[in-house]
């Protein structure tokens, strides 16, 4: 496909070429008038560089406004009197956010558990053996995904019900870990079809066994993209609200499910701070993330 | 090697058995009960009343999810192209330091951000009319279906350029400097040379940022609580006010239609290109 688009651009390319030699190198005379656009240029640049700035961090500036405005009432631009006496009542022990953040972070490292358990041998698989339906079952991973998910957990709810599962942790970690395998086995996928097959070979050459070429070759090169893996569920489970609403209330109550009904009760600042709580792990691991996920994973994510 | 290996499909089964307890049996179960009346048998009753309560919302849910998906895909084109094309440094450096803050942000934060930065005395009004862009009286809420679009396009324009980019860092460097020794622009090297080999990458990101935004509960909830709403919302009403599984799940079917028909594009887009190969 992309055979056929290149050849009639690659001819639209010749026939401009003197126009751009020309604008690339200005006679003298107009040098004053290259410096003005250069100018310009690197203004408007930084004008749309700002403006995009500010739509990134300003919904994230209020959020730590709010999480420090002990009063803020309309028509105040700002808060009419700061302090940090709801970080006080959050992080107080007996607080229900502190016993929120350890059910929350319970869940997810559980999640990690259950989810790797099954995905790095699927993964493995997928990448590397010849299955049936290789694509069917790729898609079959993206399902939960695919599917509007409220459908689902209404009916896991339902099932759920039935085992007396809901309401427990063990109930929410599975709908968390099914939740997040398109992301732990495509990743999964994905690191073991990027390690260099050369190298599995060179190891069965000199006598390794299949179990030890894995141990020792292809799961320590998949490593760090089975890290990436690991950290997709555990951020996905942080931040699942859906499936712990319908499946875990009223008796597990992690931390976005804090955060709806602080919010809706119009409990801004409660709010606020949960979300910033909620944010730390998420900039810990966008800041690590691109240590464990290369390009050349990336590229083969999906495929 | 043609044959497939048993040790493969043994290594794959708990993950499936995973997949069928959890999604695949649960669906079935919304799908039965989607499709039976109040006296057990087969039935059309129950989409019946969806279309009648809530086909405004279901136009609605298609409107908002395939405007954000369109935007989502422009801007990501954007930031990873000028990332992978621009020529000045200091651009690129300050670009890819900040493009990505929001990727990992949780879907109920961004909601909560947007919640107080969107409102009628929200900052982003505030910011507005302290700079003289704004008279007072202009500022508005947008906490409505633009206030959605913002959150989603928010939210998944870094994780579909993330991918985007990674792509187009792997592409083969020859052709973009062939392209821009002939003279292209770098705007027609990034859609005529770039884009098609990056194609691949863009759908699947955009397929998932479809279905996902379709599925979120937290957002539509949060930062528009109006009518019309997206139909996660008209599901988890029609379940907690008054326990109606029969509505909710044809509702659900709807949704399923229409991820169904995302996921059918991307399958068939799958199939000629390896047809192609």
């Amino acid at each position: 496909m992309s055979g056929t688009g290149l050849s009639p651009a690659a001819g639209g390319y010749s026939e401009k070429r003197p126009g751009r030699a020309d604008a690339g190198r200005p006679p003298a005379a107009s040098k004053a008038a290259a410096g003005v656009w250069a100018l310009g240029s690197t203004l408007l640049k930084v004008v749309a560089l700002a403006l995009f700035a500010f739509l990134l961090f300003g919904p994230l500036a209020n959020l730590v406004l709010w999480s420090v405005a002990e009063r803020w009432y309309a028509p105040f631009k700002l808060p009419v009197s700061y302090g940090l006496k709801y970080w006080e009542v959050v992080f107080r022990p007996t607080g229900d956010a502190m016993a929120s953040l350890a059910t929350s972070v319970g869940i997810a490292c559980l999640t990690v558990v259950v989810a790797l358990a099954v995905s790095v041998p699927a993964g493995y698989a997928l990448a590397r053996l010849r299955l049936p339906w290789r694509t069917a079952l790729m898609i079959l991973f993206l399902l939960p995904q695919a599917f509007p998910s409220v459908a689902i957990y209404i009916n896991v709810a339902r099932v759920f019900y039935g085992l007396g599962l809901t309401g427990t942790i063990p109930g929410v970690v599975l709908v968390h870990a099914a939740h997040g395998l398109v992301y732990s086995v495509w990743i999964a996928a994905a690191a073991f079809a990027a390690v260099d097959r050369d190298l599995e070979l060179a190891a069965r050459n000199i006598g390794a066994s299949p179990l030890r070429t894995f141990f020792t070759i292809t799961l320590p090169l998949a490593a760090p993209g089975i890290m990436a893996s690991a950290i997709f569920v555990f951020l996905e489970s942080l931040d699942e609200f859906t499936g712990t609403f319908f499946v875990g209330v009223p008796q597990v109550t992690t931390l976005p499910l804090l955060l709806y009904n602080a919010s809706m009760g119009g409990n801004y600042q409660i709010a606020s701070i949960t979300a910033l709580i909620l944010l730390v792990p998420s900039v810990l691991f966008m800041i690590v993330i691109e240590r464990f996920l290369k390009a050349d994973v990336l590229s083969k994510v999906g495929q | 090697m043609a044959r497939p290996s048993l040790f493969g499909l043994l290594l794959i089964a708990p993950a499936l058995a995973m997949i069928g307890v959890l999604f695949l049996y649960p669906l079935g179960f919304s799908l039965a009960s989607a499709f039976t009346g109040p006296d057990g048998a087969p039935s059309l009753e129950s989409f019946r009343k969806a279309y009648e309560l809530y086909s405004t919302d279901i136009l609605f849910t298609l409107f908002i999810v395939i405007v954000s998906t369109a935007l989502t895909g422009l801007f990501s084109i954007a930031i990873a192209g000028i990332l992978t094309l621009s020529e000045t440094p200091w651009l690129v450096a300050v670009l890819r330091s900040l493009y990505r803050w929001p990727l990992f942000i949780p879907f109920i934060v961004a909601a909560q951000c947007m919640r107080t930065f969107l409102a009628k005395n929200g900052l982003m009004n505030n910011t507005f009319v302290a700079l003289g862009l704004m008279e007072p009286i202009q500022a508005t809420s947008l906490l409505d279906w633009r206030g959605i679009i913002v959150t989603f396009v928010w939210k998944q324009v870094p994780f579909v350029t993330l991918m985007l980019a990674g792509a187009m860092a792997s592409i083969d460097r020859a052709t973009v400097e062939a392209g821009r020794n002939l003279g292209a622009s770098r705007l027609r090297v990034l859609i005529e040379l770039v884009l098609p080999q990056v194609a691949q990458t863009l759908l699947v990101g955009l397929v998932l940022s479809f279905v996902t935004m379709l599925s979120v509960l937290s957002v539509p909830m949060m930062v528009a609580g109006s009518q019309p709403t997206m139909l996660t919302v008209d599901m988890a009403f029609r379940i907690n006010s008054y326990g109606d599984y029969a509505t909710a799940n044809a509702l659900g079917v709807i949704s399923y239609v229409i991820a169904g028909t995302v996921a059918w594009i991307y399958l068939r887009h799958n199939v000629k290109r390896e047809v192609q190969a």
